[in-house]
């Protein structure tokens, strides 16, 4: 016979206002099963909890049924106040009678008749309850950082200073990400390059990194502390303990006119190549779409078309043949850190959104985006760091710097704010009049969103030092006028149409997540938004964490994010990560998943809807070891107990050990057999 | 509007010290101008053409009379920029420039006042209200207000004037200043 403690708390007078507490209370007190019921203004706090346990010990316990608040606020800490009085955690629930109940209504009478109900149902429950003992299970204690930008690069770098192995995927040649692009970065104006390239070589040279470029992520497979990635080691043609990064190669290479990813088409590269001169590691990889020998090859020459490369190589290390490998690496956690892309603004646009024709991006060839700007101004870019304009040449004398291109536009598919485009475009202005001295910087923008440490003082530098004119409004339409691109906009604040005479337009185009993250995500069981962005478990209080358990977020595949963001999203994770590798075993909750092997029929129609991947085939064997059936197995490691296996079983042989079907059923009788 | 150099902030900035760059737009000083229903334009609408160097629009507007050089926008204003020290300034081009487009009423009462004080070192109240009836040919407007004026002691038939008189004269002579 259940002997049930049901306590229910005032929450002050968040639930008193509404419900009769004594009269809730005195009413459970008759419920069959129930020993002793009680009720108290703060049942949380240190009075409340002696309360609980001493009626634990006193009239020897066998349940208990906290009737307060969510269970998501403090069933941790009646569970740890039951476990203290000798009674197991997994015996105690919560009746939510604030969230469900005093929260929502108004009339106090049937708030108490319905917090009555609840404390039924919660009590027939927990009279199923079953004590259960915590799940452990081993952490291995490597990581493995996915993207090599700067967010992935701080990542790796924290774990691996941690004391802990961490293996950097990059699909890139090299590691370095956008950042690797810019040329100064606000609000600082100090040099990208000089910034990173130390923390790339720090990278590169650590002894608990290992790095993996031209590198994806194939399969993923395992749980939290137990992950198994099968990463595809990209055919590079260039065997990296051989070469020397002595460049011989690209010399030779008779494809020049390649337009180069990392220059974002404003310069040319050869087929084999380093995508920049500090790349790390500084070594070539050979574009096999564009080589003269693979394109021969694809066409069915007998001989090779080429082969210039391989004979300049004098260690030897070009090989033709090279192909695609695997390589499996057993980690206990996983950071995605696979950066953004620029929305592209061209009339064609892959995923089903609208382009900006109306911009003349790609038609008018001095409409460029943010990042050919950065090219433009940098001093490793294809001008040297000159300001000339990509049609001819020249110096621009007015540039029109465009905010929001894309952004904060739900008809061209993107409702959010990139976030970074308000500061990158104060920086553009102020870099070209510090190069143009005679120049005129026009930014048409929405609003200045500038929040950030020293953020705001430097866009109004910008305007009020550099005299930038800043317009408040967007601009209709971009075409080409002669030599000119002419800009039609207007100021809101003036209530004017604005035509500018341009010579060089820099659209600050929406940040979207890269591509491919979608299909990560979906190794990995994370969710993304419906921008494409990775999820985060909660976004205030679990930031860094996705819903899979051991996988983590940094950077700006997560939102739209600058430099300082994303380091400290990166720190963040590896403070995550190295929590995790604290201990030896993890503890779970045991809200997982179990199958009856007797009653199962192998159907495995659960391992089919199980969104996280918990669940596989098992043999069953005879004595003598034959093989006789096959039935499901829930991973209690990779289960997160959403229950919807126990929704689809046909033979209901799988059931959540903490909300079987017998409790559910007791509850609802609860609800339906009292009056 | 077409593009326009911004040749006008630099000429008020030469003039004031102020750069009208650091307006922000936010519209504190029209919130408080005490003259903001009866202009067409207001003192960040003044500062925005300025800013941009809409030169005819800022010179030519009749805005730039009205405002009564309380300074309300100038000590209200959160980041420095004293609109009306600007507003000023484009008085003072505007006139330089012979755009100036004062509403008569408002030069006749700009003069009279100076008058008063170049005869007078100090405000002489009736002289003032004389001289603008005078000026202006409205005779009769507002005159229902006198008598209790006069029983306040708030006009005075006498002109008080001040001992150092010729000195006042003297200055408006050497700044050229003939109302």
């Amino acid at each position: 016979m259940s002997r049930i403690g049901v306590f229910v708390c005032h929450c002050g007078e968040n639930i008193a206002r509404t419900v009769d507490c004594a009269k809730v209370a005195e009413t459970l007190k008759d419920h069959p099963g129930v020993a002793v019921a009680e009720d108290y203004k703060y049942m949380c706090s240190d009075p409340g909890q002696a309360l609980v346990k001493k009626a634990i010990e006193e009239n020897n316990l066998t349940g208990v049924v906290i009737a307060a608040c969510s269970p998501h606020m403090h069933e941790k800490t009646f569970r740890r106040a039951a476990d203290q009085a000798g009674l197991n955690k997994f015996m105690c629930e919560m009746a939510n009678i604030r969230e469900h109940c005093s929260w929502i209504h108004e009339d106090k009478d049937e708030a108490t008749a319905k917090a009555i109900d609840i404390g039924r149902t919660i009590i027939e429950k927990v009279k199923h309850n079953r004590p259960l003992e915590t799940i452990k299970i081993p952490v291995t204690k490597r990581a493995m950082v996915i993207g090599g930008g700067i967010a992935g690069i701080q990542a790796a770098l924290d774990i691996a200073d941690g004391g802990h192995e961490v293996i950097l995927v990059e699909k890139e040649a090299s590691i370095g990400g956008h950042m690797s692009q810019l040329s100064e970065t606000f609000p600082t104006l100090d040099c990208s390059q000089c910034i990173l390239t130390p923390r790339m070589v720090e990278a590169f040279q650590h002894p608990n990194i290992k790095l993996h470029t031209w590198s994806e992520v194939e399969k993923v497979d395992g749980y939290i502390g137990n992950f198994e990635v099968t990463v595809r080691k990209k055919a590079r043609s260039v065997d990296q303990d051989l070469c020397n990064g002595c460049g011989d190669c690209f010399g030779v290479c008779p494809s020049k006119k390649i337009p180069s990813e990392f220059e974002a088409g404003l310069g040319n590269r050869t087929a084999i190549y380093v995508p920049f001169p500090q790349a790390v590691p500084n070594q070539p990889v050979l574009d096999r779409v564009n080589c003269t020998l693979f394109k021969g090859r694809r066409k069915g020459l007998a001989k090779d078309a080429c082969g210039k490369c391989k004979e300049a190589c004098l260690k030897g290390a070009i090989d033709y043949d090279t192909e695609d490998t695997f390589v499996t690496e057993e980690v206990g956690a996983i950071v995605i850190a696979t950066g953004f892309k620029l929305y592209d603004i061209g009339k064609d646009q892959p995923d089903g959104l609208k382009g900006y024709g109306e911009y003349g991006y790609g038609e008018v060839p001095d409409v460029i985006d943010g990042l050919q700007f950065e090219r433009l101004a940098s001093a490793s870019g294809p001008t040297a760091g000159a300001i000339l304009r990509p049609s001819d040449g020249k110096e621009p004398k007015t540039v029109v710097f465009v905010h929001c291109v894309g952004s904060r536009d739900p008809e061209k598919g993107m409702s959010y704010c990139s976030k970074i485009c308000c500061m990158y475009n104060a920086k553009h202005a102020m870099l070209y009049k510090h190069k143009v001295h005679d120049g005129r910087a026009v930014a048409f923008y929405m609003d200045i969103r500038a929040a950030g440490k020293g953020y705001d003082e430097f866009s109004r530098r910008a305007i009020e030092e550099d005299h930038a004119e800043y317009i408040r409004g967007r601009v209709s339409r971009i075409f080409r006028d002669g030599d000119k691109v002419k800009v039609w906009g207007f100021d809101t604040l003036s209530g004017e149409q604005v035509v500018i005479d341009a010579d060089m337009v820099v659209l600050a185009t929406a940040i979207r997540p890269n591509d491919g993250v979608k299909e990560l995500a979906q190794k990995l069981s994370v969710s993304v938004d419906a921008d494409g962005f990775i999820n985060e478990a909660h976004p205030k209080l679990r930031p860094v964490e996705t819903n899979t358990a051991g996988v983590f977020v940094a950077g700006a595949c997560q939102s739209p994010r600058d430099i300082p963001d994303a380091v400290a999203m990166a720190s963040a994770t590896s403070a995550k990560v190295l929590g995790l590798f604290s201990s030896d075993e993890l503890e779970r909750e045991p809200a997982v998943a179990i199958v009856n092997e007797q009653t199962c029929i192998g159907c495995m129609r659960c391992e089919l809807v199980c969104p996280y991947g918990a669940i596989e085939q098992r043999e069953v064997c005879t004595v003598d070891g034959h093989v006789c059936g096959h039935t499901a197995y829930v991973n209690p490691g990779v289960c997160q107990g959403c229950g919807t296996c126990q929704a689809v079983c046909l033979s209901k042989s799988v059931e959540l050990q903490t909300f079987t079907d017998e409790q559910i059923f007791s509850e609802i009788n609860a609800l339906c057999a009292w009056e | 509007m077409t593009s326009s150099t911004p040749h006008l902030a630099t000429e008020i900035e030469a003039e004031t010290g102020i750069n009208p760059a650091t307006c922000y737009q936010c519209g504190k000083c029209s919130a408080g101008c005490p003259m903001a229903s009866e202009s067409d334009l207001r003192p960040h609408q003044v500062m925005r053409l300025v800013m941009y160097g809409s030169r005819e629009r800022a010179l030519q507007d009749e805005t730039i009379w009205l405002c009564l050089t309380c300074e309300t926008c100038s000590a209200r204003c959160p980041n420095g920029c004293d609109p009306a020290r600007v507003i000023d300034a484009l008085r003072e081009l505007a006139r330089e420039s012979g755009q100036a487009n004062m509403p008569r009423n408002i030069g006749a009462f700009h003069k009279a006042f100076l008058e008063q004080i170049r005869t007078n070192g100090r405000l002489h109240e009736m002289g003032l209200v004389m001289d603008y009836k005078l000026k202006t040919g409205d005779l009769m407007k507002d005159v229902t207000n006198a008598p209790g004026m006069f029983a306040r002691g708030k006009l005075n038939l006498r002109a008080d004037r001040i001992d150092g008189v010729n000195e006042i004269k003297r200055i408006f002579e050497q700044c050229g200043v003939t109302p």
